[in-house]
C-alpha cells in the first residue's frame, strides 16, 4: 500500500462531514491555505485526492506538530497575525473551518482571506440554531453543544454568530456568496436559501463559499 | 572544476593535506579563486569534509549538514581529537532520521574552520608562515560559496536538503538565498537571518577574552608556540551560558558544591556550575584555534541577510521553489523563536512553501544537539514528506 493510499483510507475514516462538503467546493491541483488546519486531516484529504498545493496555519504546538509528522507544509501561527503577511492572490481557495469564531478580529480575517485568495470556504457553528435559541430561552445558561463544547468562562469563542449574522457581514465587506450550505444535527446538508430564515433555524452549522 | 568521477572512486584515497584526520580533502578555487564578501580572493585552497552513506546513481540523495561554530565534519563518528560521539550521532546513521540507508550526507568543515578547511590556522603558501590574522575576514556567504564549490566538484547538481542548526541554520538560510535552485529542502534550526546587539555583545566578550591571553601574541602565537588556551577556554565559558536556558542550569546545577560540604571561602571551583563551565572551557581548548574562533564569531556578527537586500528579507528568496522547515525551541535565548517567526513571515510574503514549529524544550539553544522527541518528529516528518516529493525511496517500515 503506498502512502497516498493509505492517506486515503485514514482521511476516509477521519474526515468530519462539514470538511467533506469543503472538500468538494475545491478544484483539483489548486493552492490551498487552510487556516487553523488542526491535526492536518482537510490538508492530508486534499492532497490525497484532490492533487492540492497545500499550507496550513495552525496556533496548537501539538497540531502543528502532527501536522509536519504528516508531511504537510504548516507553520506555528495564528490568523489574527500572520495572513497579513502573505502576497495577493497567492492561493486559490483560504479555508477556516470551524474557526472564525475564535478569531480577534472576523472581519479583518475575512479581508485577509479574500485579499489573498480568489475564494474564500468558511465553515462556522450557527448560533441561530433552534435547540440553541430554545435552551437560551428556557434553560437561561450559555449554551454547550457537540459543536460548542465550552463552558463560558473557557470557550475559545468569543465571536460567535449565526448564518444570518454572517451573511449580513459578508453583504458589508461586499463579498460574493458563491454556495452556501446547512448541516442539521445528523449532518445532512442543505442549501441555503434566499431568505435564510429555515437555514438559521434548522441549521447547526454551515459552509460558505464567497468571492470578491 | 574537474572533478574525480565520482565520489565513490574519492573514498578509496586517502585524505589529502591532513593525512592525520579521517575523511576527504580536496583543494578548490584552482581554476578560478573564491572571491570573498571583504574582497579577497582565495585559490587553490584546501576544504576537509566528511560523507556518511551512498549517493545514489542520479545523485539525488545528497544531504548538506551545516555545523554550527564550535563544530566541525565529524557529525556522526567519534572526534579524531577528543574520541567524544560525533555531535549529531543520534540523528545521523543506519534507520535513523538522517537514513544512511537513504541519504548520502556531506558535512564540511566551514571555511575558517581549523579541522583542516582553510583558515587562520593553516599556511599561507605565499608566505609559508600560518595565516594568522592576515587571514582575510569571512562571512557565512562565503562559508556557503566554498561549500557551493565542493558540491560542483562532487558533481551534484542539486541538494535534496541543506539542514543545519544555529550557525548551521545561517548557512542554511544563505544556501536557498544564494544558490535556490540546488536546495530542494532547507531546514534551519534555532537560526536567525542576523546577529541581534545581544549576539554581538557575547561574542566580543569571547574575543576580548582570547585577545586578552598574553598568550595571544598579537594573533601570531603559533610563531612563538604558545597558545592562547586561558582566553579561548574564557571564551567558551561565556558562550556555552548562552547555549542553555536559565531553567536547565538551575536544575542540573542550582547552588550544588563541588566535592565539598562547603563553600572554601576562596576562588576555588566550590560550586559544580564553575568546575562544569571550567571543564568546558579546558576540553574546548584542545580541539579548537583561537583565531579560528575570532574568525567565525565575527562572520556570525556580519551575517545580516536582510541588510543584502535592501532591508527586506523577504527579497532574499523571492521566487524560491524550495521547502522550508524552520525549528526553534521554547527556551532558547540566543536564537529566541521571534527570529524564526520573522524568517517564517519573510517566506509567507514570497508564498514559499514553509513549515514552521516551535519545540516546547527546556534545553535552551542546543536542544537542536540533544534528544528532543518532538523535535525529532517533526524532523523525521519533513525529511519524509520532502523525500517523497524529490521521488526518493521510502523508510523501511513505514
Amino acid at each position: 500500500m503506498n502512502h497516498a493510499d493509505a492517506a486515503l483510507i485514514s482521511s476516509q475514516r477521519a474526515i468530519r462531514v462539514d470538511l467533506q462538503l469543503i472538500a468538494d467546493m475545491i478544484e483539483p491541483r489548486s493552492r490551498v491555505l487552510d487556516v487553523g488546519c488542526g491535526d492536518g486531516a482537510l490538508l492530508e484529504y486534499l492532497t490525497a485526492f484532490k492533487q492540492v498545493d497545500g499550507r496550513g496555519i495552525e496556533l496548537s504546538t501539538e497540531g502543528v506538530n502532527a501536522c509536519i509528522s504528516r508531511g504537510l507544509s504548516v507553520i506555528q501561527g495564528d490568523a489574527d497575525a500572520d495572513l497579513k503577511d502573505y502576497p495577493e492572490g497567492a492561493f486559490d481557495y483560504v479555508i477556516l473551518s470551524h474557526t472564525l469564531q475564535a478569531m480577534g478580529e472576523p472581519r479583518e480575517v475575512l479581508r485577509h482571506m479574500l485579499r489573498i485568495g480568489r475564494r474564500a470556504i468558511i465553515s462556522f457553528p450557527n448560533f441561530g440554531y433552534w435547540r440553541i435559541r430554545l435552551g437560551f430561552l428556557f434553560g437561561g445558561r450559555m449554551p454547550v453543544s457537540d459543536l460548542l463544547p465550552h463552558q463560558w468562562y473557557d470557550t475559545p469563542n468569543i465571536h460567535l454568530c449565526s448564518i444570518r449574522d454572517f451573511v449580513a457581514l459578508a453583504d458589508e465587506l461586499g463579498l460574493r456568496v458563491e454556495r452556501s450550505i446547512a448541516l442539521n444535527e445528523s449532518g445532512a446538508p442543505r442549501r441555503i436559501g434566499g431568505g435564510f430564515f429555515t437555514a438559521n433555524l434548522l441549521g447547526q452549522q454551515a459552509v460558505f463559499l464567497l468571492a470578491k | 572544476m574537474a572533478g574525480p568521477s565520482a565520489p565513490d572512486a574519492e573514498r578509496t584515497h586517502p585524505a589529502t593535506g591532513q593525512g592525520a584526520l579521517p575523511g576527504f580533502c580536496v583543494r578548490l578555487g584552482r581554476g578560478k579563486p573564491l572571491k570573498l564578501d571583504c574582497g579577497v580572493e582565495l585559490a587553490d585552497f584546501p576544504v576537509a569534509y566528511q560523507t556518511y552513506g551512498r549517493l545514489n546513481a542520479d545523485r539525488s540523495n545528497a544531504i548538506l549538514i551545516c555545523h554550527a561554530l564550535t563544530g566541525d565534519q565529524f557529525a556522526a563518528e567519534p572526534h579524531p581529537v577528543t574520541g567524544k560521539e560525533g555531535w549529531w550521532s543520534d540523528v545521523i546513521g543506519p534507520g535513523r532520521i538522517l537514513d544512511t540507508d537513504r541519504f548520502h550526507i556531506i558535512c564540511v568543515n566551514i571555511l575558517g574552520g581549523c579541522m583542516g578547511t582553510i583558515g587562520p590556522k593553516e599556511i599561507n603558501p605565499a608566505t609559508g608562515k600560518p595565516w594568522g590574522l592576515t587571514f582575510p575576514v569571512i562571512s557565512i556567504a562565503d562559508m556557503v560559496r566554498a561549500q557551493a564549490l565542493l558540491i560542483e566538484h562532487l558533481g551534484i547538481e542539486s541538494l535534496f536538503a541543506v539542514i543545519g542548526g544555529s550557525m548551521g541554520g545561517m548557512q542554511v538560510l544563505e544556501w536557498a538565498a544564494l544558490y535556490p535552485e540546488k536546495v530542494f529542502a532547507a531546514m534551519p534550526i534555532a537560526a536567525a537571518a542576523h546577529h541581534t546587539a545581544q549576539n554581538i555583545a557575547f561574542h566580543e566578550v569571547g574575543r576580548q577574552a582570547i585577545m586578552a591571553d598574553p598568550d595571544w601574541r598579537g594573533g601570531d602565537y603559533q610563531a612563538h608556540d604558545a597558545r592562547p588556551h586561558r582566553g579561548l577556554a574564557v571564551a567558551r565559558m561565556a558562550a556555552h551560558i548562552t547555549y542553555l536556558s536559565e531553567k536547565a542550569l538551575q536544575e542540573k546545577f542550582g547552588r550544588k558544591l563541588q566535592d565539598r560540604n562547603a563553600v572554601s571561602w576562596g576562588f576555588d571551583a566550590d560550586f559544580q556550575v564553575e568546575s562544569y563551565l571550567r571543564h568546558q572551557g579546558s576540553t574546548f581548548v584542545d580541539r579548537f584555534d583561537a583565531n579560528s574562533y575570532l574568525y567565525i564569531t565575527r562572520a556570525m556578527d556580519y551575517f545580516d541577510l536582510a541588510g543584502r537586500y535592501g532591508g527586506v528579507l523577504a527579497d532574499a528568496w523571492r521566487g524560491t521553489r524550495t521547502r522550508f522547515c524552520l525549528i526553534s525551541f521554547t527556551s532558547d535565548w540566543l536564537y529566541p523563536t521571534e527570529e524564526s517567526r520573522k524568517i517564517v513571515h519573510a517566506l509567507n510574503a514570497v508564498a514559499a512553501n514553509v513549515s514552521f514549529a516551535e519545540i516546547v524544550s527546556d534545553k535552551g539553544h542546543d536542544a537542536f544537539l540533544l534528544d528532543e522527541p518532538e523535535f525529532h518528529r517533526v524532523f523525521q516528518g519533513f525529511l519524509d514528506g520532502a523525500a517523497e516529493h524529490r521521488g526518493l525511496p521510502r523508510r523501511q517500515g513505514r
